[in-house]
C-alpha cells in the first residue's frame, strides 16, 4: 500500500520477467503447466510463512521463530494425525492454534513486555524448537493418515492443495491489508507509531494481531510441511525463517515497517522458487545456490533503499 | 575582534530566518544574543557551530573570511557550544567526556594516554574551580556539574569563542553565580563568550554587550550600561502591535471543557482554566514553559499526573489519545513529523487515519466514503496537491500542517487543541489558517490555542492565559495588553 506506484515494484516484475524469458529459452520444457505447478507447489509454504512474516515487518518488527513454530505445529498437528483418532479438522485446526499461541506470546512479550521483537522472538524460536522435541520425545511422530497428508500431495481440480491454501491465505490477507480498518492501522503502526498513537491506534492491539496472525499462518505452513513429509519432524523447518523474511524484502517490504504489501512478497517468494529452480534445472550446487541466495537478497534490499532515497 | 558575522542571511522553506544580520564579538567579553523564540538566535548559532551554512553572507575569525562546514571543523577553529540540552556520555566518565574525539595518545599507536588524559582533565577542573573528579562518572553529576564539564570540554579545544545557550534556564540561584564566576573567568583568560537567554536580568548582569534580534533581522547592539529590561523587551517586540482582522467580539457559549489542577511535576504544576463553545483561549509563554505537556495531557497522549478535566460538565478519564477523541477533545499537533503524520503514507490516508471508523462498513472500509472525505478535507482547508493520493512527504511544510488539521476535523471534535498551529509555514498559509480557526470558532467549538507568537495569540485569542515555568500566572484580554506585557509576563525571574 504505498501512495506511490513503486518503481522498485516494477523492476522486481521485469527481473521476475527476464528470468522466466531466460529460463523459458535455455530449458523449453518449462513452459508448461506441469511445470508451473510444481514450482508453485514447492513455494506454498515459504510463501505462506513470508505472508505472514510481512505483517510483523509492517509494523516494524521481526518474527524469527517461524521455523521452530512450524516444527512444534507440524508435531502437534501429527499426533492428532493417526488413522481412526479424530476428524481430519482436528489435527489441521491443532497445528494451526499451535502456531496462534507462539504468535500470541511474542505478541505479548513485545507490547506489554516491551521486550525487541529481535530477542522475544528469539526466545520463542529456542523454545519452540524444545517444545517441538518434548512433544514428539526427539522422534518423528509417524504413521499419520492418507486424508492428512494428502493435504501436501493431493489435487483439488488439478491445481496441488497447498497452493490452493496458499491462493486463500494470500487473497484474505491482501484484502485485510489494503481494505480493512485495522488493515491500515497495521501501515500506520509501522510507518509512525507515534504518530499513530497520536491518532487514537490501539498500538499494542495491532502488533498482537500481526503477530498472532503470523503465529496462525506459521501454524499452517507446518499442517502442510507435516503432510508433506507424512511425519511430524522437531527438527523441521530449520532456517525457514529466513527464506520467509527474504521473499517479503526481496517483494518490497521495508525492514523499517510501513512499506509492503502481500502481492509483493508473492514475487519476491516466486522470484526465489524460479531462481532456486533454475539453478536447479543447471545443477549448480546447493552449496552454491545459498552463495547466490544470499547475493540476492542483500541487492535487492540495496536497491529498494536507493529507490526510496 | 575575534569573531564577526557579517550580512548573515539564511532561508528555509516558506520562512527566511536570518536576514542581513551582523555580529561582531571581541575577545574577553561576554557578548548576549537576546530575542524572541523565531527571532533567528539558534539559526545563527548553528551557523557559528557548522550545524549550517548561511545562503548569503560571511564568518570572520580575527578578520579573514572562514567557512565552517560542520560541528569538527568550528571546534578545529575555535568555536564551542554548550547546549541548552546537555547530551553527556552518562556512562563515561568526566575525563572521557571531556576528551572525546581528541584524546591524548600515547606512543603506541592507537593507545589512549589515560595519564595524561586524566591529570589535564584534572587541571582544567581545577583551573574552572571547581571541584570535581575526573574520574567520576557522568550520570553521577549534577546538571549544573554536566555544565561546567562541558565548557572544561570547549577549554580541552583550545576554543576561543564559547557560545551559552540558554545555559541557566535548569539552574538554582547559587549554581547560577558560580557559572557567573566561570564565565568571568573566561573573560578573563581573553575569550569570547556568546550568551544566548531569555532571563533579562541576568543577561544584563554578566553581558558586556547586548545584540537583539528580531524577525531574522538585527535591531540594536549596544553596551549594557546603555540598557535596561524595558528597553530590551521594546526592541525585541518592536512597536505597538494593534490586532487587526478581528471581527466583533464572539458570542461565546456554556463551558465546554474544564481543566481543574492539572499537574505533571516538573512540566506544569496546578493550571486551572475553563473554556467556552465559540471561545479561543490562547496559551503563551517560552518555549519549555509547559505550553505543550499540558495540552498533551489534556488531549491524552502523555496524561497528568493529578487534576480534573470536565468535559460538559462531566468528569471523565483522558489516559489515551482514543479516549481523548471520543469526548470530542481533538490535538493538532506541534510536531507535525513525529506525531501528526505517517510520512510513508497518502494524504488521504494521513487525513482520515482518526476517523477512519466513520469511513467503515463493518471492518471493511468504503472507499468512497474516504475519497469524499478526503476531497471535502482538501476544499475546505485549501490543501495543495496533486492528488488526494500523493505522499504527504511531498507537500510543503504548510500544507502538511494542513493535514494535521484536517485530520483533526474529521473526528467532528467540540474542542479543539492546537499546539503552534503556524510554525514554520510561509505567511500565505498561516493567514489561511488564522482564518480557519476563526471560521472554527463561529462555528461554536472551543478552541485553545497555545503558540509562542505573541501576534498570533493577540490576533486570534479572546482571553490569554500566560504560562510560566509550568505555572498559570496571569490571564489577560487581548485588548489590555501588548506583546511587551505578555513578554515580560512570560519571561522568568
Amino acid at each position: 500500500m504505498n501512495a506511490r506506484f513503486s518503481l522498485r515494484r516494477y523492476g522486481l516484475v521485469v527481473a521476475l520477467g527476464v528470468i522466466c524469458v531466460a529460463l523459458a529459452i535455455a530449458k523449453p520444457q518449462v513452459l508448461s503447466a506441469q511445470y508451473a505447478l510444481t514450482l508453485l507447489r514447492q513455494i506454498s509454504i515459504n510463501g505462506i510463512l513470508a505472508v505472514g512474516v510481512t505483517f510483523v515487518l509492517l509494523t516494524g518488527g521481526v518474527d524469527l521463530s517461524l521455523g521452530s513454530v512450524v516444527a512444534l505445529a507440524g508435531v502437534v498437528a501429527a499426533t492428532f494425525a493417526h488413522p481412526g483418532d479424530h476428524m481430519l479438522i482436528v489435527p489441521i485446526v491443532a497445528g494451526i492454534v499451535a502456531g496462534l499461541l507462539c504468535g500470541t506470546v511474542n505478541g505479548g512479550v513485545v507490547t506489554k513486555g516491551r521486550v525487541a521483537p529481535f530477542i522475544a522472538t528469539l526466545g520463542m524460536m529456542t523454545a519452540a524448537r524444545g517444545l517441538a522435541y518434548i512433544i514428539s520425545q526427539g522422534r518423528p511422530v509417524s504413521n499419520l493418515r492418507d486424508d492428512f497428508t494428502g493435504l501436501a500431495s493431493g489435487d483439488l481440480f488439478g491445481i496441488p492443495i497447498p497452493v490452493v491454501i496458499l491462493a486463500v491465505v494470500a487473497a484474505l490477507c491482501a484484502v485485510f491489508l489494503g481494505r480493512m480498518r485495522w488493515g491500515r492501522y497495521l501501515y500506520a503502526t509501522g510507518g509512525n507509531e507515534t504518530a499513530a498513537r497520536a491518532s487514537g491506534i490501539n498500538v499494542h492491539g495491532v502488533k498482537l494481531l500481526a503477530y498472532g496472525v503470523c503465529g496462525a499462518l506459521a501454524g499452517l505452513a507446518g499442517v502442510i510441511q507435516a503432510a508433506r513429509s507424512t511425519t511430524g519432524q522437531p527438527n523441521a523447518g530449520l532456517m525457514y525463517e529466513l527464506d520467509a523474511i527474504a521473499a517479503a524484502v526481496i517483494g518490497g517490504t521495508s525492514l523499517s515497517g510501513g512499506v509492503g504489501g502481500v502481492g509483493g512478497t508473492l514475487l519476491g517468494a516466486l522470484l526465489m522458487g524460479i531462481i532456486s529452480s533454475s539453478l536447479d534445472m543447471w545443477n549448480v550446487s546447493s552449496y552454491y545456490q545459498q552463495v547466490i541466495k544470499g547475493m540476492i537478497i542483500v541487492g535487492a534490499v540495496w536497491l529498494d533503499q536507493r529507490g526510496r532515497r | 575582534m575575534v569573531l564577526q558575522a557579517r550580512n548573515i542571511s539564511k532561508s528555509f522553506p516558506g520562512v527566511k530566518a536570518l536576514d542581513g544580520v551582523h555580529l561582531s564579538v571581541e575577545r574577553g567579553s561576554v557578548h548576549a544574543i537576546v530575542g524572541v523564540n523565531g527571532a533567528g538566535k539558534s539559526t545563527l548559532m548553528r551557523i557559528f557551530i557548522g550545524l549550517t551554512e548561511p545562503d548569503d553572507g560571511e564568518i570572520l575569525l580575527d578578520g579573514i573570511p572562514v567557512r565552517i562546514r560542520n560541528p569538527h571543523d568550528a571546534a578545529k577553529k575555535g568555536i564551542a557550544m554548550v547546549h541548552q540540552e546537555l547530551m553527556p556520555f552518562p556512562d563515561l566518565t568526566v575525563a572521557e567526556n571531556m576528551f572525546m574525539g581528541h584524546e591524548p595518545l600515547s606512543w603506541m599507536p592507537g593507545w589512549v594516554d589515560r595519564r595524561r588524559m586524566y591529570r589535564q582533565a584534572g587541571r582544567l577542573l581545577d583551573e574552572l574551580g571547581v571541584s570535581l573528579s575526573p574520574r567520576q562518572k557522568m550520570h553521577a553529576l549534577r546538571l549544573s556539574e554536566m555544565q561546567v564539564v562541558e565548557i572544561a570540554k570547549s577549554l580541552t579545544y583550545q576554543a576561543r569563542v564559547i557560545i551559552m545557550d540558554e545555559p541557566t534556564s535548569a539552574l538554582s540561584r547559587h549554581e547560577v553565580e558560580r557559572l557567573f564566576g566561570i564565565i568571568r573567568d573566561l573573560r578573563r583568560r581573553h575569550l569570547a563568550v556568546i550568551y544566548v537567554s531569555h532571563r533579562l536580568e541576568e543577561t544584563l548582569q554578566i553581558a558586556d554587550r547586548v545584540t537583539i534580534l528580531r524577525d531574522g533581522r538585527h535591531v540594536v547592539t549596544c553596551d549594557r550600561a546603555e540598557l535596561d529590561e524595558d528597553k530590551i523587551i521594546r526592541a525585541m517586540v518592536g512597536g505597538e502591535f494593534r490586532a487587526f482582522g478581528r471581527t466583533a467580539q464572539r458570542r461565546c457559549g456554556d463551558v465546554l471543557l474544564s481543566v481543574e489542577r492539572l499537574s505533571r511535576p516538573p512540566r506544569f504544576q496546578d493550571v486551572s482554566f475553563q473554556v467556552r463553545r465559540g471561545e479561543v483561549l490562547g496559551v503563551t509563554g517560552l518555549m519549555g514553559a509547559g505550553k505543550t505537556e499540558l495540552l498533551s495531557a489534556i488531549s491524552g497522549l502523555t496524561p497528568a499526573d493529578s487534576g480534573r478535566i470536565i468535559v460538559r460538565g462531566q468528569p471523565v478519564m483522558v489516559r489515551r489519545p482514543a479516549q481523548a477523541i471520543r469526548h470530542g477533545i481533538a490535538m493538532v499537533t506541534e510536531d507535525r513529523k513525529t506525531y501528526g503524520l505517517v510520512l510513508g503514507m497518502s494524504l488521504k490516508h494521513n487525513v482520515t487515519l482518526s476517523a477512519l471508523r466513520r469511513y467503515c462498513r463493518g471492518p471493511m472500509i468504503d472507499r468512497h466514503r474516504e475519497n469524499a472525505a478526503a476531497d471535502h478535507s482538501i476544499r475546505l482547508l485549501r490543501i495543495q496537491a496533486s492528488n488526494r493520493d500523493q505522499r504527504v512527504d511531498q507537500l510543503s511544510g504548510g500544507n502538511q500542517q494542513k493535514v494535521v488539521f484536517a485530520q483533526s476535523l474529521l473526528t467532528e471534535p467540540d474542542i479543539l487543541i492546537l499546539d503552534e498551529p503556524t510554525r514554520g509555514i510561509d505567511v500565505a498559509a498561516k493567514a489561511q489558517i488564522y482564518e480557519i480557526i476563526a471560521r472554527l470558532a463561529a462555528e461554536g467549538k472551543a478552541i485553545i490555542l497555545a503558540s509562542s507568537e505573541l501576534p498570533e495569540v493577540l490576533t486570534l485569542s479572546d482571553r490569554i492565559l500566560i504560562l510560566r515555568e509550568g505555572r498559570v500566572v496571569a490571564e489577560r484580554r487581548p485588548a489590555e495588553t501588548s506583546q511587551e506585557d505578555l513578554l515580560r509576563l512570560a519571561m522568568p525571574r
